[in-house]
């Protein structure tokens, strides 16, 4: 006896069995209205036992750990499940929006694009109704706690899906000793198998087919190079046998794991879909696919006595000989569209006392919650005209087949190509793209002994790169399986009905509610593609993505426009094959996980002192230091007073530096930036800006001369990987004779700047013999000195205008020196600084920060700074382009100061520049780059780039801001020192 | 995402390369000589050919070598690898059979692949 | 010869209804090309159909045919995240797309057909101190053209947006968002389609699977096309071919400053209303939003490469879904229910191109990038003007194909990084 197992639905507890999924737990408790449709909300119940499921979708579990739209037979009873239907209000059983049943003459397909247009401004007001009518189940509304992974997998062979057909191919490629992996998507392997009951429906065809797999399953265990993986859907079929599959995991750590297996080979065994049948009322609790039925039935599940099975095909019979044989007592009635079958199951059926109508059809059914009765009548088999009438039948289920659909999602997501196969109407897998077979149902090949013998040829050349030889591999019993005949099935995409057509209710899609009715009036109303015709009655966009029902929507297309099928081809199979979750896909790449942190060797000292960050690309950089309880501008305005009075020290290790070497490394400078580089002696820096080909300047830094062919660069933060990149990409791809070698050394040194009229004091503390006299180390040059033993690269560079030492030392030592740094410069109240007063002090001497005031439509003729665009030189990167039209207009924007009329303005960044104040719109004639409150000043300043800006200095512009309007003049940029005394007094 | 066999690495996926656009583009020696619209045809002005491009492609996160890739790109099919500074392989395969350049097999417009049997 | 369509209302729904759906019209016509027509736009897109209604509505050019190698709306204007906004950087950018959202604003009236447009706000959020310094930039230049952006702190962002992760400590907090309430989202089939109803009212006829193979010229003016249905003449031709605008280009030996690219979009299952306005996220990549069927509408970033194949990277995918996951932590036990990809084709200043060529009578309207779909309207009617008369609207003079030999590019890159 299996364990009892405990759960609710919609409130009220329930007992379930070991093994059993969700769908199977409610039926067995004999419930079979399981939900309401998306817009008519009609009560709906199983329609399927797996994937395909379109009805039975429930809100799964409450809280934190809640989710919407999940099909109750992909989940297994677990103790304590609780499960909700959906789309309902107020309960189940009694819903409101089934009023939209009664009323839907008036939602036909596209309703809403008709309507909803009067009163003009009320399409929101509608919406907010519309909205809250429309969507299944409920978006969790807090955090997940659960934990995800991403998991890469290379093997030989992936075989996608764990039935007999997937085994038998996993067993070949595994004797040849390659790596396999087999994925099923349901917790337990063998696919069709699992239909069946203990009862042989039929004996030749199952005893046969249990045989082979329970002696393929028994071989394939004792591979250790094959993996088979349960409860795990593969999802995309993408590049190169690139293929993703999320499997649900039984492990309380991690949900759910995200396979990225990249494989040799794949063999697609994914079996197939059977497909309902288009009938008036077709959608009620209690009508299902017939093999669905079946499983059910043969798992032990309670159906009912009076069973209906409505089929085209004679696979159906399957499930009607095995419900007689589950219980003899069972009424089992098949009714067949075909006129005949000289199929060998319906012998079987008939010996066992099974009644068939054939030529007859199910014109109607009734039961509102539950099926209870059906309409039956008889066609003519050549005009499929209703020629007499049946009457009426009571059953406890309806059992439907139209056939079946292989599952040629992954194939076609592959990019192979399908054909048509008029015979029984499916479309097939016909011309591979990538290294891949499939076999078995999802080929279209349903025979056992046909499956074995084309998995043996398949195979066999699917392996035959490997240079295996695996031919004559027939399985020994293959030659023992009965054949047995199936005849043909006959095709009525609509099944004709008593009624009118136009006041019948054929569901195609079962979810959305799309009729053939709706599909008839979109073809009506010219939406003729089958693209036009899904998107105009939504047929095939619910969460089953039309498993079931595009085929039949085809199908139907084709009737009512006399058009074959293979002519509307089907729309696209879009991954993933079933919804995958969101936070599976993100793995580990959320929380303190979702990018990156870049950190300096000092990150460590800033957070033990306070420091706020900014993030600058990855980086975090310090951003200002309060000290008890500043606010950022005292904080900030302290760090700027103090750098400009005594010692201001900045971290500025995350500047990217470039170790330039080799013959040409001189002519390479003279290449990419605008100034020339030929004359700068051993030992000096020198600063230089860096343009695209379009003459937009992309960065600026100072470049250092180490020797005769060794340089190194300094980029701007943001912007070194991408600088290092199109560095590289000159020197490899234009200029290959250039001898130049780039080495990224941006993490090998950290950089101190200490800066400030004390800066030289605390140099020579640092280091007491070496000469610091500005006539030995000037201010562009730099010096390898030894600092407590560890040699470094002091450049005499300033971004502040204040004598400034920029430290270069190995990272290692970084964190020791910086300390050092503030144990000695106590004496000069050594403060730290970080980006914040980095800017402040930089805006005041005037120099720019490449982002800010460049957004890459600037040049550096924009920036004034023509002094640093060589004339001389033949070509630089960005020369030509200075010379186009446009970029010689005189009337460009450009790089100003802004000094507000009232000092203690500090005008925003952003902020738009006007010379003339009106309503809007205004002709905006700039903007505000750069903005402070200068403390040092005692006000604030601005940078701008303002139109025609150099010849307009002195004039009044404004700012006109959302509640008043600022009162600027234009000036130059650089409100400190601008004779640079300070960097050598 | 395909697979790039880099020359000098092998096959990696194609999240370790960046693309550098069309490739066989010289730099114009004598950009003074030229015209503001010969630059912008330098600059900007690319074939973005449907069906076999030539284009380069750098190793970014790897051994950050550039070198040139033949590709159909409207299969994503890698049809060549080769050197920076070789000239341009003449490729056939899977030919764009329309004008608008759709393959015989492998794009990603399914609607005219499909026939009766 | 067709006849003036019924009109949609409520009323019209219901006398329907009573005779159960029978007699409706086909939105449009499926006619068979003539021989020749005034002027011919290739192209079925929803820029495509828009020129050809205003070149109808506008300057009363009926006698044209908008030929589609597939099916109308079937490229990026079915497949786009329907994001609809005006609130661009650059005079030009806005006044464009200004023109364009204010004819959103009457779409549904004018065509008579419900496009659903639904003025919920976008939300364009800062995660650095970069992104609030060019947000705000964009704020006050849209204030002084007129156009309608707040500046939202995060305590305001939270407001707007509860569900938004506005904790200081993710990766990249919420620093702030600028916040355009007459932006949102439309239907996008349904632009395709009302358009296409209205052009056809006017006599336009719309061709579908019907392929260009060829640009006819003859001395230095386009004579007509050649096509999968036959050769089909005129002086006139507007190419609207998107992704596919340099393979028509190439035809007649055109080359444009174009790159054509994976772009992917997703949406997760539907789910009962839980976000009831736009996201969007340059700086972690994410942008979100909810459809009225209740599905989340989410876009990714451009792979970096020319692909035509529809589809892109996958690691695309995973990176949006962590943004998505690491904004709204909510919704990381949602599903990813369809994903698909298109073919965009971008310019290197993220701004289009409408313009007449250096072959007359033939006028190319390209470029759109990942951000055409608000443009539809608003292209279609300064491409048509351009048709018409030979010469851009003031509004599109800025995007000829010219700025690109000047210099005088609308570089759009600078604010909006990405410009969806």
């Amino acid at each position: 006896m299996s364990k009892k197992i405990s759960f609710t639905f919609d409130g009220k507890k329930y007992f379930g069995k070991e093994n059993h999924s969700l769908a199977e737990a409610l039926l067995d408790n004999g419930i079979f209205l399981l939900g309401r449709s998306f817009k008519y909300h009609r009560p709906r119940g199983l329609i399927s036992a797996g994937s395909e499921e379109a009805n039975a979708i429930v809100q799964l579990e409450t809280g934190n750990i809640t989710q919407p739209n999940v099909r109750a037979t992909e989940i297994t009873l677990y103790e304590g499940l609780k499960a909700k239907s959906q789309n309902h209000w107020p309960t189940l059983n009694l819903d409101i929006g089934s009023i939209n049943d009664f009323l839907s003459r008036f939602f036909p397909a596209g309703f809403y694009y008709k309507t909803f247009m009067w009163p003009p401004k009320f399409w929101e007001k509608y919406e907010y109704f519309i909205r809250r009518a429309a969507g299944l189940g409920e978006s969790p509304t807090e955090d997940d706690p659960d934990k995800y992974e991403h998991f890469h997998y290379h093997c030989d062979v992936l075989i996608v899906g764990g039935g007999i057909s997937g085994l038998y191919a996993a067993e070949l490629a595994a004797k040849a000793n390659l790596k396999v992996l087999v994925l099923e998507q349901y917790p337990k392997l063998g696919g069709e198998i699992n239909n069946q009951g203990k009862v042989s429906a039929n004996k030749f065809r199952e005893s046969d087919q249990n045989i082979i797999y329970q002696n393929i399953f028994s071989k394939l265990e004792k591979f250790d190079n094959v993996k088979i993986v349960t409860s795990t859907t593969v999802f995309a079929y993408m590049h190169n046998n690139y293929l993703l599959a999320s499997q649900k995991t039984n492990n309380t750590k991690i949900r759910e794991i995200i396979w990225k297996i990249r494989t040799k080979k794949v063999v697609l065994a994914t079996g197939s879909i059977e497909r309902p049948l288009t009938f008036h009322n077709n959608d009620r609790p209690g009508i299902m696919l017939s093999h669905s039925a079946r499983k059910y039935a043969n798992k032990g599940i309670d159906l009912g006595k009076n069973i209906i099975v409505f089929t085209n095909n004679d696979y159906a019979y399957e499930a009607a000989i095995d419900f007689k044989l589950i219980n003899n007592e069972n009424k089992v009635t098949v009714i067949d569209i075909r006129n005949n079958s000289k199929g060998d199951l319906i012998k079987e059926a008939k010996s066992i006392g099974i009644k068939i109508l054939f030529n007859h059809i199910v014109t109607n059914t009734r039961g509102r919650k539950r099926i209870n009765s059906i309409f039956v009548h008889k066609i003519d088999n050549e005009t499929n005209k209703i020629i007499d009438n049946y009457g009426k039948i009571s059953c406890d289920i309806l059992c439907v087949s139209g056939g079946w659909s292989p599952t040629v999602h992954l194939f076609t997501q592959s990019r192979g190509k399908l054909i048509f196969r008029e015979s029984d109407a499916t479309f097939i897998p016909n011309e591979s793209f990538q290294n891949e077979i499939s076999v078995g149902a999802c080929n279209g090949t349903y025979a056992l002994e046909e499956i074995l013998e084309e998995i043996d040829n398949k195979m066999s050349n699917l392996l035959s790169s490997f240079k295996i030889d695996i031919k004559n591999n027939n399985h020994p019993s293959l030659n023992k399986i009965k054949k047995i005949f199936y005849d043909k099935m006959k095709h009525l995409w609509i099944i004709p009905s008593n009624i009118n057509f136009k006041k019948t209710k054929m569901f195609v899609d079962f979810q959305n509610d799309v009729t053939a009715k709706d599909i008839q009036l979109a073809l009506k109303e010219g939406y003729r593609s089958i693209e036009h015709v899904k998107r105009y009655t939504t047929t095939g966009m619910a969460t089953d993505q039309g498993k079931t029902s595009n085929i039949n929507a085809l199908g139907i297309i084709s009737k009512l426009t006399d058009t074959p099928i293979h002519k509307l081809g089907t729309t696209t199979f879009r991954l993933p094959y079933t919804p995958v979750t969101f936070g599976a896909l993100a793995g580990r790449h959320v929380k303190e996980f979702f990018d990156v942190e870049r950190t300096t060797p000092m990150h460590q000292w800033h957070l033990d002192n306070n420091a706020k960050f900014e993030d600058v690309g990855q980086w975090k950089r310090a951003w200002y230091y309060p000290i008890n309880n500043e606010n950022m501008h005292q904080a900030v305005n302290r760090e700027v007073k103090a750098t400009r009075k005594g010692i201001g020290i900045l971290d500025a290790s995350t500047l990217g530096k470039i170790d330039i070497k080799g013959r040409d490394a001189n002519e390479f400078l003279n290449r990419v930036y605008t100034n020339s580089w030929s004359k700068l002696g051993i030992g000096k820096c020198r600063y230089g800006l860096m343009l695209g080909d379009d003459g937009m300047v992309i960065d600026d830094g100072v470049t250092s001369r180490l020797g005769e062919n060794h340089y190194v660069m300094t980029t701007t933060t943001g912007n070194a990987a991408s600088v290092m990149s199109k560095l590289e990409d000159w020197l490899q791809t234009e200029w290959p004779e250039l001898k130049v070698f780039l080495t990224s050394v941006t993490e090998q040194f950290a950089t101190i700047s200490i800066n400030g009229p004390f800066a030289t004091n605390l140099m020579q503390k640092l280091c007491v013999n070496f000469d610091f006299s500005y006539e030995n180390f000037p201010h562009m040059s730099f010096k390898n000195i030894e600092i407590g033993g560890v040699n470094c690269r002091v450049m005499r560079i300033s971004f502040t205008g204040e004598k400034c030492y920029e430290i270069n030392i190995p990272s290692s030592y970084a964190q020791s020196l910086w300390s050092k740094c503030f144990e000695i410069g106590k004496d000069f109240n050594i403060t730290p600084y970080g980006t914040e007063a980095m800017h402040v002090l930089r805006a005041e001497k005037g120099f720019v920060i490449v982002g800010q005031e460049t957004d890459g439509s600037v040049t550096p003729v924009d920036l004034d700074m023509s002094w640093i665009v060589s004339k001389k030189k033949y070509d630089f990167i960005g020369k030509r382009a200075l010379y186009r039209s446009d970029t010689v207009r005189e009337d460009r924007k450009q790089l100003v100061g802004i000094l507000t009329k009232d000092p203690n303005i500090v005008l925003e960044e952003g902020a738009q520049l006007v010379e003339e104040v009106s309503k809007p719109p205004m002709k905006m004639i700039g903007h505000i780059t750069s903005s402070y409150h200068s403390p040092n000043l005692g006000r604030s300043i601005a940078l701008a780039l303002v139109k025609e800006g150099l010849k307009k200095k002195g004039k009044t512009i404004y700012a006109p801001m959302p509640t008043k309007t600022i009162e600027v003049e234009i000036c130059d940029p650089v409100f400190i020192d601008p004779l640079n005394e300070r960097l050598s007094a | 995402m395909f697979l790039i066999n880099c020359p000098y690495c092998g096959e990696r996926e194609q999240v370790e390369f960046s693309c550098g656009g069309e490739a066989h583009i010289e730099r114009p020696k004598n950009p003074s000589d030229l015209t503001d619209d010969q630059w912008a045809d330098y600059l900007f002005m690319r074939k973005n050919i449907k069906g076999v491009q030539f284009e380069r492609w750098n190793h970014i996160n790897g051994c950050r070598r550039w070198f040139n890739v033949a590709r159909n790109t409207a299969t994503d099919e890698i049809l060549k690898v080769y050197n920076i500074g070789e000239s341009a392989p003449s490729i056939s395969g899977n030919n764009p059979t329309t004008p608008s350049g759709e393959p015989v097999i492998g794009s990603g417009n399914l609607s005219s692949s499909f026939e009766k049997k | 010869m067709h006849t003036k369509p019924k009109k949609y209302s409520v009323f019209s729904l219901i006398k329907n209804a009573l005779s159960y759906h029978e007699n409706w019209q086909p939105a449009w016509r499926s006619p068979d090309p003539k021989k020749e027509y005034d002027a011919i736009i290739v192209g079925g897109g929803g820029h495509g159909l828009t020129t050809a209604y205003y070149l109808a509505k506008n300057h009363g050019l009926t006698n044209i045919a908008v030929i589609e190698k597939g099916w109308i709306g079937g490229g990026n204007t079915g497949r786009n995240t329907t994001i609809i906004r005006s609130n661009y950087l650059w005079d030009q950018s806005a006044a464009l797309y200004e023109h364009a959202l204010k004819l959103w604003e009457g779409m549904s009236q004018e065509l008579n057909y419900n496009v659903m447009f639904s003025q919920r706000g976008v939300m364009n959020v800062a995660h650095t101190l970069h992104d609030v310094r060019e947000l705000k930039r964009r704020w006050h230049a849209n204030r002084l053209n007129d156009i309608d952006c707040e500046w939202l702190n995060t305590a305001q962002v939270k407001e707007f947006c509860p569900i938004i992760n506005t904790s200081p400590h993710i990766r990249y907090p919420v620093l702030g968002a600028t916040l355009q309430r007459r932006a949102g989202t439309a239907r996008h089939d349904a632009v395709a389609w009302g358009y296409a109803r209205g052009a056809d009212a006017m006599g336009v006829d719309i061709i579908q699977n019907c392929e260009v193979t060829n640009i006819n010229i003859s001395n230095g003016h386009v004579s007509g096309i050649e096509t999968s249905k036959g050769t089909i003449n005129s002086k006139k031709i507007g190419i609207v071919a998107a992704g596919h605008s340099s393979v028509i280009g190439s035809m007649v030996g055109i080359r444009l400053p174009l790159e054509s690219r994976p772009l992917q979009a997703l949406v997760s299952e539907p789910v009962k209303p839980i976000i009831d306005t736009v996201v969007m996220s340059n700086t972690i990549h994410a942008y979100v939003s909810q459809s009225d069927k209740g599905e989340l509408v989410i876009g990714a970033g451009t792979d970096g490469y020319t692909s035509y194949s529809q589809r892109g990277g996958f690691n695309i995918v995973e990176d949006t879904i962590s943004a998505v996951v690491e904004l709204f932590p909510l919704f990381s036990r949602m599903k990813m229910l369809r994903h698909w990809g298109g073919i965009v084709d971008i310019c290197p200043d993220a701004s289009p191109i409408v313009s007449k060529t250096h072959i007359n009578g033939l006028y190319f309207n390209c470029g759109w990038g990942t951000g055409g779909f608000k443009a539809t309207p608003g292209s279609g009617w300064v491409f048509a003007h351009t048709i018409a008369n030979d010469e851009p609207h003031e509004l599109n003079a800025p995007f000829t194909i010219n700025r690109f030999s000047s210099g005088e590019l609308v570089d759009e890159h600078g604010a909006a990084a990405v410009a969806h």
